[in-house]
């Protein structure tokens, strides 16, 4: 279970509109309890690292960007929970490409932006296995 | 050569939720083998069908990209810290 509150889900919703037409990323921080739920604090938006041609319809948070989001959330005595990113123009759904990048445990939140306004707002989780996304919020 | 190896987040499932662990060797390659070896069900994350490490792990020596020094073979000292840093990606499809 993932607890987004409104002000961050909020917050997504304007870097997706913001970065339109192109992808938005980040990192969602906050923490977790003994049952597994994850309650998101705040977001940390991350400059997309794709080449500017590819950013459409692709992101990149390199692992440079990575340890700079784990030292931030540490700072904050937090954890790193999951990461964000926008479809533009596209379902608010897990893509292939998504599934095939993605690592367990890790909450996965897509938000749909059409024409540059943000619409459905998910949150998926990749089965142990990889073979599958579980749909969480 | 025994070394630190800090786990991120994600990863620590599969280490008993220990965000740092213990390995022994005189590189790199050496110390995440030996790491590995204590910990099989984090094999398939970290390497490939190959026996490669994945494309998405990184390696950091301190502050910096194993990348940019000798790579796997890069040798270790005692008290070395290494880090585990996934990259993160994704994308709406091919289009």
């Amino acid at each position: 279970m993932i607890l987004l509150p409104d002000s961050a889900s909020m917050a997504i919703r304007s870097e997706g509109e913001r970065s339109y037409p192109n992808e938005c990323c980040g990192a969602l921080l906050g923490e977790m309890d003994e049952s597994g739920a994850r309650a998101i604090s705040e977001i940390l938006p991350i400059d997309n690292g794709r080449e500017t041609e590819e950013r459409y319809h692709r992101f990149v948070i390199g692992p440079d960007d990575f340890m700079a989001a784990e030292k931030t959330a540490r700072e904050l005595g937090l954890g790193v929970i999951g990461f964000y990113h926008s479809h533009p123009d596209h379902p608010a759904v897990p893509s292939d490409y998504d599934r095939d990048h993605a690592l367990p445990w890790y909450s996965y939140v897509i938000v749909a932006v059409e024409s540059g306004v943000s619409g459905d707002l998910t949150s998926w989780e990749l089965d142990a296995d990889r073979s599958q996304f579980i749909k969480e919020l | 050569m025994p070394v630190t190896i800090q786990i991120p987040t994600a990863l620590r499932v599969f280490t008993d939720k220990k965000p740092e662990i213990q390995a022994d060797g005189a590189t790199v390659a050496e110390a995440i083998a030996d790491f590995a070896s204590s910990y099989p069900d984090i094999k398939r994350h970290l390497y490939d069908e190959d026996g490669t490490l994945r494309s998405f792990i990184n390696i950091y020596l301190g502050d910096t990209n194993i990348k940019n020094l000798g790579g796997l073979e890069t040798p270790l000292k005692d008290g070395d810290t290494l880090m585990l840093v996934p990259a993160i990606a994704g994308g709406s499809g091919p289009r």
